[in-house]
């Protein structure tokens, strides 16, 4: 059985989340307001925080089933994470970085495995840099390519893009599709940007500050949204009609976009 | 004075200090770790516990020591075993080495643990994500970017197990030529109106101080820059 189901609550001083939902494997994005718990929902599939109650299930694998008592750590999850800040350790050269998540490797091969995913990631030329040397686009290719090392199950994304310049998005929108479409794990995605959300997804997930979650494809979703709530979020932004299905056609989302409305 | 008079109590200081740093180090680090990033039952009494040799007077922290590791103490039979003597290991440099360990350890936990509480968890999620281990995860990733903050508590224990004088007096005694580290070796030296030795180790002793002290401040400022 394929795709990522989810069931989860945690109560959090001041904010409780409680939602449930399940997606096919493809690019699925997760859309709401902040602090509507999306980046605490991908801590619980990476397995980083424990839920109070409730189910991770990827792949057909158990990850997490609080009923039952079963708790697979992040260590044997082989989930990658990639978040705002890209995380990459700063006392470690980018080489270093990958090569820290090929561990099961021989020492010859890592070198080798980690230059040819910087080299994929058109990074190739910075396995030497800190860190604190990069952009913020290379940090989060970096990133990727320190994630996708971990050959992962799927790949986690934590508002991946929101630090960079609009030109900088529109160039890791197809990228992100790209290497999903060549890897072909399921990513799931945090953006607070409805443009994004529908160029990228396959399978749009959104919160609403209700605990409300509605699930499908972004047109699906524009067009018919579930609650008055969902309504004003998705009419937040006027979503270009040309937007929808552009991934499908491999091609990268293009930078004609229209401006948030306030 | 005579040069043999301050050499042995500063060899045998910095060989006591050193060796109560390397305990620092293999115990006060992971201490500080587990305090620093775990949640357990009791975490607040284990601080407690580690902290409050800073707080007693060295002589009482001494005469804790002794009721472990005295003649009759908890761990006294295990000591005499060991050494095949009566006394156990009482009044030899080892003890030193213990009383130096048990009050340099406080200050080596406390600023470690800040050290280790300040590297961003973000840090140590993305390094169990990567699929490794919590060992690996804590010599790999945490450590590495706690270093300074640790060395400087380390350098700090270390300064502080060199001026050890209260609790070694109790554990292991003031015996010229044996346990007299250099704290000890200024009281007799005062006691005995020895004046020209008194200032030489007073000199020198501040002169080590100051020098350590100068290394904790620019590892210190390092962590907080």
């Amino acid at each position: 059985m394929s795709g990522l189901s989810v069931t989860l609550t945690k109560r959090l001083p001041g904010f409780t989340l409680d939602v449930g939902w399940a997606v096919r494997d493809g690019f699925t994005v997760l859309f709401g307001y902040s602090g509507a718990g999306k980046s605490l929902t991908l801590a619980m599939i990476a397995g980083t925080m424990r839920p109070d109650s409730g189910r991770v299930a990827l792949g057909g694998d158990t990850l997490c089933d609080v009923g039952a008592g079963i708790w697979v750590p992040p260590q044997r999850r082989r989930i990658g994470y990639v978040s705002q800040s890209a995380q990459l350790f700063p006392h470690m050269t980018v080489l270093g970085n990958v090569e820290y998540a090929l561990r099961a490797r021989p020492r010859r091969e890592r070198r080798r495995r980690a230059v040819e995913l910087l080299d994929q990631l058109r990074v190739g030329s910075l396995g030497d840099k800190r860190p604190n040397q990069l952009s913020g686009g290379q940090k989060q290719r970096c990133a990727l390519a320190r994630a996708l090392a971990l050959e992962p199950r799927a790949l986690l994304l934590d508002e991946p893009l929101s630090a960079l310049d609009l030109p900088l998005r529109v160039e890791m929108r197809g990228l992100l599709r790209e290497v999903q479409r060549d890897t072909g794990v399921p990513f799931v995605m945090v953006t607070h940007d409805l443009y994004e959300a529908c160029a990228l997804a396959d399978t749009l997930v959104v919160y609403s500050g209700t605990g409300v979650v509605q699930v499908g494809t972004p047109r699906e979703l524009v067009g018919d949204p579930a609650t008055p709530e969902i309504r004003r979020l998705l009419r937040a932004m006027e979503v270009p009609e040309s937007v929808f299905d552009q991934h499908h056609a491999g091609r990268i989302v293009s930078l004609d976009r229209r401006e948030h409305v306030a | 004075m005579s040069l043999p008079d301050i050499a042995f109590p500063l060899g045998l200081s910095l060989q006591v200090a050193l060796l109560a740093t390397l305990g620092c180090a293999l115990v006060g680090v992971p201490i500080a770790y587990a305090l620093a990033t775990l949640t357990f039952r009791g975490k607040q009494i284990a601080g407690v516990g580690v902290m409050l040799p800073l707080v007693l007077p060295p002589v009482v922290t001494g005469y804790y020591l002794l009721l472990l590791i005295g003649r009759g103490g908890v761990l006294g039979a295990v000591t005499k075993v060991l050494t095949g003597t009566a006394y156990g290991i009482t009044f030899t440099w080892q003890a030193a080495v213990i009383a130096s360990f048990a009050v340099a350890m406080p200050l080596a936990v406390n600023t470690a643990r800040a050290a280790i509480a300040a590297v961003d968890p973000a840090h140590a999620d993305a390094s169990r994500t990567l699929g490794r281990s919590e060992v690996e995860t804590a010599l790999f990733v945490v450590l590495p970017l706690a270093a300074r903050g640790v060395s400087a508590g380390l350098v700090l224990g270390f300064a502080r197990a060199l001026g050890e004088f209260g609790a070694t007096m109790v554990v292991a005694g003031n015996i010229p030529g044996r346990t007299n580290t250099m704290a000890l070796e200024i009281y007799n030296a005062v006691l005995y109106g020895d004046r020209s030795t008194a200032t030489a180790l007073v000199v020198l002793y501040t002169l080590v101080s100051v020098g350590v002290l100068f290394l904790a401040d620019r590892l210190a400022r390092a962590v907080t820059a």
